[in-house]
Formats: structure tokens, sequence, C-alpha cells
């Protein structure tokens, strides 16, 4: 029996990090400058523009405010017409980014603001020019911040991952759903949780560690 | 080296607007340790930063080596603020750096590249004592080698002005005194212009040369610091100094009624300050010589030295008939020392017992 799951677990375990894995990167890719800006507009930061400011900050709070479900399923022109089709692996990772994105960007924001007001003075009593105030300050300063936070972006996108079985995108959440419970297969079911708990304390324990390797405070 | 012509700064408050500078005027030269003191609240704080503009004036000039700093663009700025150096109470380093990163980071900035950046940051590094700390993360050190990395870091664009903002403050007094002591050397050393901003009056005496003293967003009082210490006129002035220098009479007759005239029992009471070489003259010895009848008693003293320069307080009681108390006040008069009637007060009688 174990014979006959474990292919299945490991396909739907490799489709899921397929999805994690792609939607971290492009939603880092944006999300961490998103964070940026929504930290170096705010009033009083060396960016301070309050109109890309609140109008930025809107935009992440309406999106962050949709259930992942509904934004995955109300996507799906933009979907179809960025991968070419609305079903599918790699189709669900559109949504993935999209959700994503402003949860990072909020999440780096939170980081970057425990950065002391000090450094970035001292910074640019030296002659710094804002975007090296944030390659060579804010970034690094917050650094430990930004990867456990990061982190947690992770875990929420094995778990919104796990929804993608909807629109056809396969991973351990879909398998759970058709063979563990439309099946009335409980192994399988199990099998699945066990693979996502080891899955998740496994990112916990990569994020925890890399964090504090990087934290000289 | 730096002139501020009517420096005003207002700030918008959700309580209105909040005057912080109310049109200061200040000269301060090449090579001066020049002190500004205040409470808290009193815009010293606002005042240093105009002076390499992290806070724009509301109106006024700064004038930093020959160059309108109000007049720069951005770029400019940023180019003219390389040769102003600043230390803060906080320190301020980069806690993901090393020592040695935090002393080459202004010159990364510049583009600098690390070999030159290497011949730059070791002298420094000496020059500060932290040789053996170049590896090390600001956690690992004291307060004090937390300053000194400060230090070394503002040294590293070769300033010509180095701007100390409450830069001891967070430390111990024999902290204080050893960083007070390498500001000095560097001041000495390097002929750099320092600009030191406290409320500590034993910096401005340990280290300045000048001392301006703020109060409500205006200079209240300025000169040398020994003029400043040995005759300050405005309560703020007297108020900072008294810290030190205690005001208060002697025990035994503090709290009892001063008057000016005679009373039975009582002693006049005078303080004296002795300045410069005076300061070691048998005064006292020539006076009780010279005018009969005169009974001395010798109630505080203290001898202190402000810049090499011998500094002195007594409070002396005097006793006898009038004729005699008055020759020795003409006396005292004539001489080179500074007097000051306190006034008649009775020795308080448990003291006596």
């Amino acid at each position: 029996m174990f014979a006959e799951i474990l292919p299945l677990l490991s396909k739907a375990l490799g489709e899921t990090i397929y999805m994690v894995v792609v939607s971290m990167v492009i939603a880092s890719a944006i999300g961490v400058p998103l964070g940026v800006l929504l930290h170096t507009t705010a009033k009083g930061q060396i960016l301070e523009n309050v109109v890309i400011n609140q109008t930025v900050g809107s935009v992440v709070n309406a999106v962050r405010s949709i259930p992942f479900i509904i934004l995955m399923v109300a996507i799906i022109p933009l979907t179809r017409f960025l991968v070419g089709s609305a079903i599918g692996t790699t189709a669900a990772i559109v949504p993935l980014v999209i959700a994503s994105i402003p949860f990072i960007g909020r999440q780096v924001e939170t980081s970057l603001k425990e950065v002391p007001a000090g450094l970035v003075e001292a910074a640019q009593s030296m002659g710094a020019t804002p975007f090296q105030i944030i390659s060579r300050v804010l970034l690094p300063e917050a650094m430990p911040g930004i990867v456990s936070q990061l982190t947690t972006v992770i875990i929420a996108l094995v778990g919104e991952s796990a929804m993608a079985g909807a629109i056809g995108g396969g991973g351990l959440g879909d398998l759970a759903i058709r063979y563990g419970y439309q099946r009335f297969r409980p192994e399988v079911m199990l099998a699945t949780v066990v693979v996502l708990i080891v899955l998740v304390q496994l990112v916990q324990f990569v994020g925890n560690t890399l964090a504090k390797r990087l934290d000289k405070r | 080296m730096i002139k501020l012509i009517g420096i005003e700064k207002t700030y918008d408050s959700p309580s209105g607007k909040v005057h912080a500078l109310k049109g200061i005027d200040l000269n301060i030269a090449r090579g001066e340790i020049y002190g500004i003191i205040g409470l808290s609240g009193a815009g010293k704080s606002t005042l240093v930063r105009c002076i390499n503009m992290l806070e724009r004036p509301t109106a006024g000039k700064v004038i930093v080596d020959g160059q309108d700093m109000t007049t720069l663009t951005e770029s400019q700025l940023r180019e003219a603020r390389k040769s102003i150096g600043m230390i803060f109470q906080h320190f301020n380093l980069l806690s993901s750096a090393t020592v040695y990163d935090n002393i080459a980071f202004p010159l990364k900035l510049y583009g600098m590249n690390a070999n030159d950046i290497g011949k730059k940051v070791r002298p420094l590094l000496e020059l500060v004592g932290l040789s053996d700390k170049a590896q090390q993360y600001p956690s690992q050190l004291s307060g004090g080698q937390k300053q000194r990395v400060g230090i070394a870091r503002a040294l590293a664009s070769d300033p010509k002005i180095l701007l100390c903002d409450e830069a001891t403050s967070a430390l111990d007094p024999q902290t204080t005194k050893s960083i007070l002591d390498l500001i000095k050397v560097i001041n000495q050393n390097l002929s750099l212009t320092v600009v030191v901003i406290t409320h500590e009056m034993q910096v401005i005496k340990q280290l300045c040369d000048k001392v301006a003293v703020i109060s409500e967003g205006v200079i209240a009082e300025r000169g040398s610091v020994l003029d400043v210490f040995t005759n300050p006129r405005h309560d703020i002035t007297k108020e900072f100094i008294s810290v030190l220098l205690s005001n208060e009479l002697p025990a035994a007759f503090r709290g009892n009624e001063i008057s000016q005239d005679r009373t039975p029992g009582s002693l006049l009471l005078l303080r004296l300050i002795f300045l410069g070489e005076r300061a070691d003259d048998p005064v006292l010895a020539k006076m009780i010589r010279t005018c009969k009848g005169v009974e001395c008693t010798m109630l505080f003293g203290n001898l202190d030295e402000i810049h090499g320069v011998p500094f002195g307080r007594f409070i002396i009681g005097l006793s006898g008939d009038d004729s005699a108390i008055n020759s020795a006040l003409n006396f005292l008069g004539g001489q080179d020392v500074r007097v000051e009637v306190i006034g008649y007060v009775r020795r308080n009688s448990a003291a006596v017992e």
C-alpha cells in the first residue's frame, strides 16, 4: 500500500515545492522592493511621498483582503493571459504570486521599520544617497528580520498552494482532498499531513538558522 | 570655519507650530572646540543638525568653510557633508557590519577600492585603540569602544569638522573622560574644528575652548569657557555650573536667614573667587596681617583648573568690629580676587555643639 502511495506523494510534493519556490522567487523579486517603497515613502523617511505611500498602501490592503480561494478564481482571465491557461500547476503560480506580493511587502516594511532612525541619519551625515541608504543600511540591517518574515511567507504559501487543486494545480493539498477525503483513503490523508508537517518544520528550521546566523545584534 | 546667521527652525506639530530655534548667530573659528550646552528640548540637537543640514533651517544661513550650505543642491550637499564628520549619543553603528566595515562604511560610499580602504582604516583603528577588535561586531563592544568606532568612522573621510551630538551622554564618567581625551587629541593632531553638544557642564569644562548656552531656542550666553565658568551671567548658566560647583552655603549656615545688617553672633560670609596665578597668592594671610582686629574663618574651599588656569572658590566668614570688617573688605577690594558679599549669617546652634 505504501508503495502505491509513494509515487502519488512524491509527485504531489514535487508540485507543491515547484509552486512554492517559483511563486516565492517571483513574489520576492517584486515584494521586497515594494516593502522598501512602502517604508521609504512613509512620513519622515528618506523618500517621503505621502501620495505614493497611501496609494500603494491602499492597493496592498485591497489585495490582502481578498481570500486566496476567491482571488484565484477572480483573476482567471489574467492567469490565462499570462501563462496561456487557467488550469494546471503553472497557472496556480499566478494567484500565489499576486497574493504573496503585498504580504511580502508589508512584512519587509515591518522589518525595515525596526532599523533605528539614527543609522539612517548617520549614513546621511556621511553623504549617502537614498539608494545607498537602502542597499547598505536598511536592507543589511533588516536582513535577519526579513529572513524570518519571508520564512512566514513561505509557510503561508505552502498553505495557499494546497488550495491550488481548485484550479487543477495539484500538490499535496489536492492529493489530500481527492484521495484522502473524496476517495475515503485516510492513510493518504495522514501521509499528506505528515509530509506537510515535516515540510513546514524544515522551512521554519532553515529560516530560523539563517536569520540567527545573520543577526549580529 | 562655521558661521551661523539668524538660524530659525519651526516644526509643525499636532499642537501647533513649535519654534525650536529663534534666531541663532554663532561663529566657530577653525581648530576651536566649541561647546553648546542646553537642557533637553532647548534646541541644541536641532542646531547642530543645521550645520550639516540634517535639519534644514526655516530661515538663516549656514556658512561652512565659506560655503552657504542652505543653497546647495542635494548632490552638492552630499559632497559637502564628507568634510563634516558626526558622532552620536547612541553611536549609530551598523550592527550587521564588523568594526572594520563600520569604519570603512563612508569610504565604500565614495567608491574607494578595498586596498585604499585598508590603508585608511588601519591607522584609524590604531588611533582609537581598537586594532585588535577589527573583526568584531558592535554588539561585542562596550559603550566606550562603540563610540571609538563612531569617531574612527567620522574621521575616515578626513573631515575638517567633527560634530559631537551628546557623544558621551550614554557613557559612564571614566569612559566619558577617555572619549573626551581622544577628541582633544584628534582636535590637536588633525587641527579639526569640533562642535560639542551636551547637557553636561563637565564635558564643556574638560573639553571646550568656548561655550554657548542655549535656552528655549536662543543663545542665552556665550564666551570662553573660563569666562563663563568664573562669571556666569544668565540663570540657566549658573544652574549648569552649580552642578559642578556648588553655590550652597556650608552646612553649618545653610537655611539660616541672610541679613545685610549685622546681627549678634553672626559672621559676614564672603565668596572669594581667585583666578589664574593669583589663585595661589597669600591674599588671606595678607588680609589678616594688614587688617587688625578681623577674624577670618575658612568655611569652604575648592581649587580647580579650567584649561590649565587655576580657579579657586572659597567662602570665608569674617568677624570683628565694623571698622575691622570694613578695612578687610577694602583690602580685598584692592586685590586681584573677586569678592561677593553674601551677608551676615548665624551659625546653626546645633553645628556649634
